[in-house]
């Protein structure tokens, strides 16, 4: 019976290592075909046991560093802010909507909530932000749309409010004389670090991912995020050359273009790969909270 | 005695009327920081989310950008006219619906599969490492992952083409100029793309699942199987249903990145990569062609949001719990 069970999980462990290798190997090789060998590449095509070794992808990239650590830097900023920004009016939206005793409180968790069931689409709302607010061409255009998009959050937070933090502990700080302000600040909000962090890596890891903003509002490379110069690279590899921040126009004669098309990838994605394993249990955490409602 | 109740009524009403009045301006005077608390985040919504609802309206209107988008002609019903007379109408709809559809079936039926099967790994180490790793491509942007197909499917020097044709001895493929293979190449990387985040939640539901139930089955006698399908599946059978039902209130809508990022907006797949959100978009950004193109994310708005309200009908109905509202 034992033997049985032992072998039981060797099978079945086997099995999901092969699953796994399903949802690792694409990255595998994307990170060797970016090691390969331009010629190899262009007569053999991307392989995961490619004929030649070269870092001639990533030299190439060297040279145009000018322009990646500029996408870099801005991708870091709009991540930043906008993760700073849009937890901290999630919060003080969600924590007035959680208190039992707040008036309008159903009106307004109405308001918040009609925004997740129904929305005007792309194009009203890009002329908002192209007309109305003329946003074309500003980091705000990157960060702004992002910072609620709707009421989803907001309500997951207040959910955690409702729940977590007892009223009596509201109305014994009030008491000794704390005003409502100042009970959020050093009563609530720190009680509250678990959701804050949850929701904060998922704001955060959407504003690293965020391209669509930038194809809508953004054509100054000056602005490009990493994941903006990426979507370029993909439809026209030569973007890197011609592009006005690109450091060395005369590299262009010979661009390793296969391979430097992967190698960009790679650093667009490192960041990701390298911080993933210290984050995992809190994306399955956070997924778990926001699936009981949605 | 009419009037003696009356005036008595009156009197109360009176004394009621005044006193609360000041305490109610007391109390509100309390919620005034509360208030301010919320003002940033109702003033965004009411800028990003219900000015563009009222927006919808440029459906209905010529836009020309001389007269403005105030000063534009109205013109009714015209652009849905346009809109629905051409065989994009068609194609955007049958597409999304279709495409949403599979996905649908096939992640759930794959993170059922995985939940359960990660329900018997012993190993919680292993156990953490495979939903770590199944959930990896739900955190990389569409444009990253359309660089792995693109390394994939890439007519001249892709794995498919170059290494897996070839050694099954089949003739090499254009893949980004022929429409046909698109529908199961979108699938597969869709699937692949979310089938980690639904492991997650129904893998959730499978562990809350009480261990008395399976020991009172196996002293019974009953197989690994037979204590899958008569426990586990009807166990977590709510939260597939809702899963699927919310999976059908979003169905008018599409992940726009998978339909443009990684077909890398080739015109000759257009007829099978051709969804609402990506004509909406071409229509605005590249066409310049704003009339249709809001007259068509009108119509999905509104066919969205009535089937969101069903779906929501009847998740509410099985469970009201977990209703979105």
């Amino acid at each position: 019976m034992k033997v049985q069970n032992k072998n039981r999980q060797w099978t079945l462990n086997i099995f999901m290592m092969f699953v796994a290798s399903v949802f690792i190997l694409p990255f595998v090789l994307l990170i060797i075909s970016s090691l390969t060998d331009e010629v190899a590449v262009v007569q053999y095509g991307y392989s995961f046991f490619p004929k030649e070794f070269s870092l001639d992808a990533y030299s190439y990239l060297w040279d145009q560093r000018g322009q990646i650590l500029h996408a870099y830097g801005i991708t870091i900023l709009v991540t930043v802010v906008g993760t700073v920004l849009g937890l901290t009016m999630t919060a003080m939206l969600a924590y007035p909507l959680s208190r039992k005793d707040m008036p309008l409180r159903n009106v307004l968790g109405f308001l918040v909530f009609f925004t997740i069931i129904f929305n005007g689409g792309l194009v009203p709302t890009y002329l908002v932000y192209t007309n109305l607010l003329d946003l074309k061409n500003t980091i705000w255009a990157q960060i702004i749309p992002y910072l609620l998009m709707n009421g989803f959050n907001v309500l997951l937070m207040r959910t955690f409010f409702t729940t977590t933090i007892p009223d009596s502990i509201i109305e014994s700080a009030r008491i000794d004389g704390a005003g409502e302000i100042r009970i959020f600040r050093s009563l609530v909000l720190p009680l509250s670090l678990p959701i804050l962090a949850t929701i904060g890596l998922l704001m955060a890891t959407m504003y690293w991912n965020n391209w669509f903003n930038q194809m809508l509002f953004i054509t100054d490379p000056g602005l490009y995020t990493i994941q903006n110069l990426l979507n370029r690279i993909m439809t026209d590899i030569q973007f890197l050359q011609n592009s006005d921040l690109a450091s060395d126009a005369s590299a262009a004669a010979d661009l390793p273009s296969t391979t430097v098309r992967m190698a960009i990838a790679v650093i667009g994605i490192l960041p990701i790969l390298i911080t993933y394993p210290f984050f995992t249990k809190y994306f399955r955490k956070g997924i778990a909270v926001g699936a009981v409602k949605g | 005695m009419a009037k003696i109740i009356a005036t008595r009524e009156t009197k109360h009403v009176e004394i009621n009327m005044k006193q609360p009045l000041k305490l109610r301006l007391s109390k509100k005077k309390r919620f005034v920081p509360l208030f301010l608390l919320m003002f940033p985040g109702l003033l965004y919504l009411s800028i990003n989310n219900y000015i563009p609802m009222f927006g919808l309206f440029i459906a209905f209107k010529d836009i020309n950008f001389a007269q403005g988008i105030w000063g534009s002609d109205w013109v009714g019903f015209r652009n849905f006219e346009y809109l629905f007379s051409t065989r994009d109408a068609w194609v955007i709809t049958r597409n999304t619906i279709l495409y949403n559809s599979a996905f649908i079936v096939f992640t759930m039926v794959a993170a059922l599969a995985l939940a359960i099967l990660l329900n018997e790994v012993k190993n919680k180490l292993l156990a953490r490492f495979y939903q770590s790793v199944v959930l990896l491509p739900y955190l990389i942007s569409m444009v990253i992952i359309s660089y792995l197909v693109f390394a994939v499917f890439s007519t001249r020097t892709g794995l498919m083409n170059q290494t897996i044709l070839p050694l099954l001895g089949l003739d090499q493929v254009s893949w980004y100029t022929e429409a046909m293979h698109w529908p199961w190449i979108l699938t597969s990387v869709k699937v692949w793309n979310d089938v980690g985040f639904f492991t997650v939640i129904l893998f959730a539901a499978v562990i809350g699942i009480s261990n008395e139930y399976y020991e009172a089955a196996k002293l019974d006698g009953a197989t690994k199987w037979q204590q899958i399908r008569y426990i586990t599946l009807p166990s977590i059978a709510p939260v597939i249903v809702m899963l699927v039902l919310i999976g059908i209130g979003k169905i008018f809508y599409s992940d726009f990145g998978l339909f443009y990022v990684v077909p890398m907006d080739s015109g000759p797949l257009y007829s099978t990569t051709n969804v609402i959100d990506t004509y909406v978009f071409r229509g605005l950004m590249q066409l310049g062609d704003i009339s249709m193109s809001a007259a068509a994310g009108f119509y999905q708005s509104i066919v969205g949001f009535v089937l969101v309200v069903i779906s929501n009908w009847l998740v509410r109905r099985k469970n009201k719990e977990n209703a979105l509202f």
